[in-house]
């Protein structure tokens, strides 16, 4: 074990993997392998991260690969969430290069009799006044020691001689997908058997009885049936022969000790009262009662993250060893969780991430692993590709946590707020596997399940979960939280792009439409009045005026205006967003302007894209999503019970990012979602003069709003 | 049974039976991944091919009903070196997030533009209107596809 090098402040991806050769490696063709833990999920960071190398290494884009979510050779960085990749695993790429850059020059300065500072770097080789001098990095690496830990010390570039950096870079990953096979779903090595599974209804719930028989006669195929306890799969080297079984077995499956979903517990409300840990924080209480209160509540339902793929995984077990192909969001945390799910040392375990649809957090991705490698333990020698149906990915994937947030202001004599308590009723946002958070959904089909968990959220350091975006951007003397984490929730719940952010962040901006309204002031004149905060002051002023806020007009014509602005997480991304709608008893967005401030931008073309994508997914939350629950569990099992934004609903969308003035590359992904949310519902109530408080702004609601007035 | 059919302009023959979803015989006969299983129930367009010209979900067409039929996947419109002008518009566009929904999207405007080769906004839109899109590239995927329109517009002018 080498002593301690790396010095306090490296980003924490360098201080978990400090060795060199964990992120580069030359290769013999004159590439160079950059080595990320985190993964692809659509959003880029692949391409991104091969960007920040090339620049720091100066070298061709095209010289540089980039490996993603290997256990075998690349870093543990966790799971990719949280916009966090290019900020931790973006920045420990940079240094490492730099820090191989500086190595480099100074072996062939070395082997030239120069200095390294008469060196300068051309595509990769080493020129000296102006000419090559035969060295490069290939010819230099071997005499590199890469099992030595990054020290950090070298000097990182200005951001001014980027020329990669923040210049639009196409998608690396994006040609294959255009073209055919792509993701973990087309990887079909020999000796493939199809798997599909029976799902334990509930955790607890037994399964009394098998009509093995009649699954084998619906299955119409070569079928073997894996039993675990209540964990049950179908496999077949006839993939429509695994999926019959699986349909059938519902049928045919006895379960005893299924829990009982009332139908109020869909509902946010149900929240209010329940058993929750509770907790304060911020300013203390006021120690005088309120002279001008005002109190409004809103709420978020149960949302799905409703990836387009069913979830799947590949596992094979040979010669004991167990390798897992997933499109989970951190291979090292799945391995460490696999292996202590079937009790194999973490070293007999090999996870490989391939490509997936987008998961937009915390969705059947890993518990499709655990799946597969489960039956592939019982089947050794054959590669098992688990593939969860549709029913199965909206039915058990666990769903972002419904919310209800009270927020209880005092006002000024100005009718500004003087004191502000947010009340915040959640589940959980995290119970992804390992961690003390939650578990890989088979081991609670295990004849020993895990022990129940005491739930817990995301820390204020971390962001928060149901506090996420809690606290206003805004100049507020006094802000206290009570955060109440509900901790029997109906369904599984768990991390879904921008946590609590989307409905703190609608509250917050809510609630400032209707205290300007009370003043008669102008939304945006009323936010400027108490926003000094420069950097989210310059997004509101600019995004106003790309929208020509101030031609707004009057409410309640059936067309509104609405705007919002939020800091994601208080830490990453700035957003503001002004919606346009038109209300015709359902709501039609017709168009969004996003201003957006992530500091440095990597890849413009690509922050723009999470910035449209995030807009899109806010609006499909905002009016049409709420999970259904029935008896057992989950009811809205297909797109026609759980509707998304389709292409004839989608507004035209300008989305556009500030210079980002010298400041650090803050994540991107999930900045839009809560002011695109916020915006949706100022512009509605604008439009119908009426305000609704509740998500999803359906017909119904519009309706049921209408009537009262 | 045996079923001949064209696939991607090359004749085939399978051998299962008739009620064998034509996204099955795809992927797991023939080898052609870029056609994908998102529902089993016509409700997304991951599945989508063409069958005779015309879209069809190949999460539900049985392949006794293509027997003889001619059927186009999305590796029938070109490679990742020789990229069909909607592709390399996708592309130019980066019209995509996690691309899954992509092939079928694909293929949906690849049966609008051959029959109209200059769509209105409004006809790409309801073109595309039956599948889904999680990422939210939708805007980028409709430039996309007026993009390839126009391509194809100038290639045959020339």
């Amino acid at each position: 074990m080498n002593a301690p090098t790396v010095p306090i402040g490296l980003p924490s991806s360098l201080v978990e993997n400090p060795r060199l050769d964990r992120w580069i490696r030359f290769q013999p063709d004159r590439t160079v392998r950059i080595a990320t833990g985190k993964v692809e999920i659509g959003q880029g960071v692949v391409t991104a991260i091969g960007q920040i190398a090339a620049d720091e290494l100066d070298l061709p884009l095209d010289k540089v690969a980039v490996l993603s979510g290997d256990t075998t050779a690349g870093p543990d960085e966790l799971y990719t969430s949280s916009s966090l990749s290019i900020e931790v695993s973006g920045s420990s790429v940079r240094l490492v290069c730099a820090e191989v850059r500086a190595k480099a020059l100074d072996r062939a300065a070395l082997r030239l009799n120069c200095s390294p500072g008469d060196l300068t770097i051309v595509d990769g080789a080493f020129h000296q006044n102006g000419a090559p001098t035969g060295q490069d990095y290939w010819s230099v690496a071997a005499e590199i020691d890469f099992t030595q830990d990054v020290t950090g010390t070298a000097p990182v570039k200005p951001a001014s001689q980027y020329k990669i950096v923040g210049r639009s870079t196409p998608r690396r990953d994006l040609p294959a997908k255009v073209s055919g096979a792509a993701y973990v779903q087309d990887y079909h090595p020999a000796d493939l058997l199809h798997a599909r599974t029976l799902r334990q209804p509930s955790r607890g719930a037994v399964l009394a009885a098998l009509d093995e028989a009649a699954i084998r006669r619906a299955a119409k195929g070569e079928l073997q049936i894996v039993r675990e306890a209540n964990f049950v799969a179908f496999v077949s080297p006839v993939e429509s022969v695994a999926h019959a079984a699986a349909v059938a077995a519902q049928q045919h499956a006895r379960w005893d000790k299924v829990k009982r979903i009332a139908p109020e517990e869909q509902e946010a409300a149900w929240l209010k009262g329940r058993p929750s840990d509770d907790r304060r924080l911020g300013a203390p209480e006021p120690t005088a009662p309120p002279k001008r209160p005002v109190q409004m509540t809103v709420s978020r339902p149960y949302v799905a993250h409703a990836s387009m793929a069913p979830s799947c995984a590949l596992a094979e077990y040979r010669d004991g060893h167990l390798t897992v192909h997933s499109h989970g969001q951190g291979m090292h945390l799945l391995r460490k969780n696999i292996a202590a799910a079937v009790k194999m040392p973490v070293d007999a375990i090999t996870a490989k991430h391939l490509h997936g649809a987008g998961c937009y957090g915390h969705n059947g991705a890993d518990d499709a692993a655990l799946d597969a490698a489960l039956i592939a333990l019982k089947l050794p020698g054959k590669a098992i590709r688990l593939q969860w149906r549709r029913e199965e990915e909206f039915g058990f994937e666990p769903v972002g946590p419904a919310m209800l947030v009270t927020l209880h202001l005092d006002l000024d004599d100005k009718g500004r707020p003087a004191d502000w308590t947010t009340e915040i009723w959640s589940a959980t946002h995290v119970q992804r596997p390992g961690s003390n958070s939650g578990f890989l959904l088979a081991t609670e089909a295990f004849a020993e399940p895990p022990p129940e968990l005491v739930p817990n959220d995301p820390t204020e350091a971390r962001g928060g979960g149901g506090t996420r975006n809690a606290v206003p951007i805004y100049d507020v003397p006094a802000h206290r939280i009570l955060h109440h984490l509900v901790l029997r929730p109906p369904v599984r719940t768990s991390a879904l792009r921008g946590l609590g952010a989307l409905p703190n962040v609608y509250a917050i901006e809510t609630l400032l439409d209707e205290l300007a309204a009370r003043v008669g002031e102008d939304p945006l004149a009323y936010r400027l009045s108490i926003l000094s905060e420069p950097r989210g002051r310059r997004l509101l002023e600019t995004v106003a005026e790309r929208a020509n806020w101030k031609a707004r007009g009057p409410a309640g014509t059936g067309r509104g205006l609405g705007l919002a602005v939020a800091r994601y997480k208080n830490r990453a991304a700035y957003a503001a967003v002004v919606a346009e709608v038109t209300v015709h008893e359902t709501v039609k967005v017709d168009r969004v302007w996003c201003v957006a401030d992530a500091g440095l931008v990597i890849n413009p073309d690509g922050a723009r894209n999470q910035l449209e994508g995030g807009i899109i997914q806010a609006i499909s939350w905002t009016l049409k999503e709420q999970v259904r629950l029935g008896e057992h569990g989950i009811a809205s099992l297909d797109w026609d019970s759980y509707p998304i934004l389709r292409f004839s609903e989608v507004p035209e969308i300008s989305a556009e990012l500030v210079d980002g003035a010298g400041n650090p590359a803050l994540g991107v992904g999930e900045c839009s979602v809560g002011p695109t949310a916020a915006a949706v519902g100022n512009a509605v109530a604008h439009a119908l003069g009426v305000r609704l408080h509740d998500m999803p702004l359906t017909r119904e609601r519009i309706m049921a709003a209408l009537l009262k007035t | 049974m045996t079923i001949a059919f064209t696939v991607n302009g090359a004749a085939q023959k399978v051998d299962a039976p008739e009620s064998t979803t034509l996204l099955e015989v795809l992927r797991n006969h023939l080898g052609l991944m870029g056609t994908r299983y998102g529902c089993g129930l016509e409700q997304c367009g991951c599945c989508m091919v063409l069958v005779d010209g015309q879209t069809a979900y190949a999460c539900t067409r049985e392949l006794g009903a293509v027997a003889d039929r001619a059927v186009t996947t999305i590796e029938g419109l070109g490679t990742v070196e020789a990229p069909h002008p909607l592709q390399q518009a996708f592309l130019d566009e980066q019209a995509g997030q996690c691309g899954y929904c992509l092939s079928g999207i694909l293929i949906s405007a690849k049966a609008l533009l051959d029959r109209t080769p200059n769509p209105s906004r409004a006809e790409v839109i309801v073109a595309l209107d039956k599948h889904l899109c999680r990422c939210g590239a939708h805007q980028r995927i409709i430039r996309a596809v007026e993009r390839a329109a126009a391509t194809l517009r100038d290639a045959r002018a020339t």
